[in-house]
């Protein structure tokens, strides 16, 4: 089974970073919530190991939940 | 009295009297079918085929108005052609290929079903339920008059069942006063607010849907094309869904999704319905109304359909939404696993624990079939915002990008069960056999010189051959078997090949009565088939 990339694999994060927000620009909360939907649906798609979503979405459960990190 | 819960599209098995009316003691019967809907109706054809004495009570004196099903899939009519009446059902039902899906006021994709060909029957056909159920009662009537052991009884509420060690008891009004009958084994197919299910005090749970769906079937000449649409957020439903399908006789089903908080009353009234038609279909457009309905949906299952002699088939054991037409298709599969089971347990061929497997097998089934038909609607009905925001997305995805099309689900196919882990279930020793006939699937057809492979399986076991060879006849514990020898060039178009021997040079298959593979291995040897024949019939 083929691993979720869990280390650093953006050859230039910062780059990658700051596209991902000027995407966002202007949007309100709702067409902001509507860009993150349409942006993991085509991202899955690429991915298509289903093994590697089931990790990809068992990794960003636990961070939600992690003690300290649970928003208020 | 016996009341009138809804009326009939076709009286036909009005009330007359009976002996058992008059008998001093109870008549035992060795199987009673509580209910003549179309899963107990098929239920008594296929005993009733096989010799086995049944006899099925029916509240109602016909077949109920209003179409519900319209949608039957392929595996319900090779079903129905062992039983003996898919040529009818066929010959009336519509046949569609292509689907289009709109949002807005905007087509955003169609499709061609495509089906794989080297098949008799198509993926499905659209024919309204009570046509369905009168080709099944028809069948009934013509195997009666050849002395097929079938008694229908219209009229015949059942209002009490008491369970003995060996037999059922069985209280049953009628338009002249109550009687009782026994049964040694009893069928339960007396729909989803089952009354034996009530009366026996056994569970049915599982999950409702908030929402409402309006149905009305019109009747119009209007041309046109026989397709499937499928409307998301139309201009004239906003917010919600809405469907047209075709059925036989300028029939139209059109399905308004009408959210929860509705004023029901309001929705029904015939003035309401036809402006939501005309906004549908267009203004100029002439109709009739043929039947409307509300309908809400849960998807629901007993724990165990067996309890004892009793058995549970049909919605009575299970329910399902309609997205992805399973609920009648799925019931008709519980008479076809259920059938043969009785059968040989009645004639003393195989223990009465073989009828465990039944429970096994269609609880496995049902689960399937709960899962595909719960996805549909939550799809349709999202549960929460987060929920809606993806079916949105998705919906935005696919008006530019192929790859969501999967995604969006607004019923899948109805497609057969496999029985993977059943304990019925023999060796799979063909190596590099296909995957689709591995044991516990159901025989996919195929065409066989100038006919089709699954009109050879006549209902008994059977053992296919294909480049292999095998003995003229065979015969397995005083049982006759069916011997299939075939040779993989009796099918040019090379499906028989694909389907049964995939990257294998010969095979042999052992097949269940109702069409369901057991074992399958390289080369015919007497003692594997025996042993995985005590297998499939309960014996170890
Ligand atoms: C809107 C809608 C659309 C549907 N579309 C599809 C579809 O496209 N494809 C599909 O496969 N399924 C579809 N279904 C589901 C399908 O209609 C049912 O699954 C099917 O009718 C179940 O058959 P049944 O024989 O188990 O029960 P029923 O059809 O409910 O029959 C039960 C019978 O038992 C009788 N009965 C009840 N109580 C007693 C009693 N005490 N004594 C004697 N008799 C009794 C009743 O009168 C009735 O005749 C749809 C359902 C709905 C509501």
């Amino acid at each position: 089974m083929t691993d979720l990339i869990l280390a650093p694999n953006l050859n230039n994060t910062d780059d990658f970073y700051a596209a991902l927000l000027a995407a966002y620009d202007g949007l309100d909360e709702g067409e902001s919530h509507a860009l993150n939907a349409r942006l993991v649906l085509i991202l899955a798609n690429h991915i298509g190991d289903e093994g590697v979503l089931t990790q990809a979405l068992d990794a960003a459960v636990m961070a939600r939940s992690s003690p300290g990190q649970v928003a208020k | 009295m016996v009341a009138v819960r809804y009326q009939t599209a076709f009286r036909l098995y009005p009330y007359e009297k009976s002996a058992d009316q008059e008998a001093a003691q109870p008549v035992r019967h060795p199987v009673v079918i509580v209910g003549g809907g179309p899963v107990g109706m098929a239920m008594a054809l296929d005993l009733g085929k096989r010799g086995i004495a049944c006899l099925v009570l029916d509240d109602h004196d016909g077949v109920g108005m209003g179409s519900r099903a319209i949608c039957f899939a392929k595996r319900t009519l090779e079903i129905c052609d062992r039983l003996g009446c898919g040529d009818p059902m066929v010959d009336k039902g519509v046949v569609w290929n292509t689907g289009r899906v709109y949002r807005d006021e905007r087509e955003v994709y169609s499709f061609d079903l495509l089906p794989e060909g080297g098949h008799r029957r198509p993926a499905f056909i659209n024919l309204q339920q009570p046509y369905f159920e009168q080709f099944l009662v028809a069948e009934i009537r013509r195997l009666q008059a050849a002395g097929a052991p079938i008694e229908i009884r219209g009229q015949n509420p059942v209002t009490g069942v008491r369970q003995q060690a060996d037999h059922v008891v069985l209280d049953v009004d009628t338009p002249d006063g109550p009687y009782r009958v026994e049964a040694d084994y009893l069928v339960a197919c007396d729909g989803a607010n089952s009354p034996i299910r009530t009366m026996m005090g056994l569970d049915f749970e599982g999950r409702v849907f908030e929402d409402n769906f309006l149905i009305a079937d019109i009747r119009m000449m209007a041309d046109f094309p026989v397709e499937r649409r499928f409307w998301f957020d139309p201009p004239f439903n906003r917010g919600e869904t809405a469907l047209l399908h075709k059925q036989p006789d300028d029939v139209w089903r059109l399905d308004f999704q009408l959210g929860w908080n509705i004023d029901r009353k309001a929705e029904l009234a015939p003035e309401r319905i036809r402006d939501r038609v005309s906004a549908m279909i267009g203004a100029g457009v002439d109709f009739e109304l043929v039947w409307t309905s509300i309908y809400t949906f849960r998807c629901c299952t007993m724990e165990t359909y067996r309890h004892g002699q009793v058995l549970f088939a049909g919605d009575s054991a299970h329910q399902v939404s309609p997205f992805g037409a399973r609920g009648a298709n799925g019931g008709i599969q519980d008479a076809d696993n259920l059938g043969w089971k009785l059968a040989a347990a009645l004639n003393g061929e195989a223990p009465d624990a073989l009828l465990d497997s039944y429970h096994t097998e269609r609880k496995q089934a049902a689960l399937e079939n709960i899962k595909n038909s719960s996805r549909s609607a939550d799809f349709l009905t999202p549960r929460n915002p987060a929920h809606a925001l993806f079916r949105d997305a998705v919906l935005d995805l696919v008006e530019h990008f192929d790859f969501a099309r999967p995604m969006v689900n607004s019923g899948r196919l109805s497609v057969p069960c496999i029985y993977d882990g059943s304990p019925l279930n023999g060796p799979d020793a063909l190596g590099g056999g296909p995957a689709r006939s591995r044991p516990g699937a159901p025989c996919s057809d195929a065409p066989v010189r100038d006919g089709f492979l699954l009109d050879r399986l006549t209902g008994r076991f059977a053992v296919l051959a294909i480049n292999a060879a095998v003995p003229e006849s065979l015969s397995i514990e005083g049982q006759p078997l069916d011997v299939i020898p075939l040779s993989a060039e009796d099918d040019a178009t090379g499906a028989l090949a694909h389907r049964y021997l995939g990257e294998a040079p010969c095979a042999v298959y052992l097949i269940r009565p109702d069409q369901h593979v057991v074992g399958r291995w390289p080369a015919f040897d007497p003692a594997r088939i025996e042993a995985a024949f005590s297998q499939a019939t309960g014996k170890v």
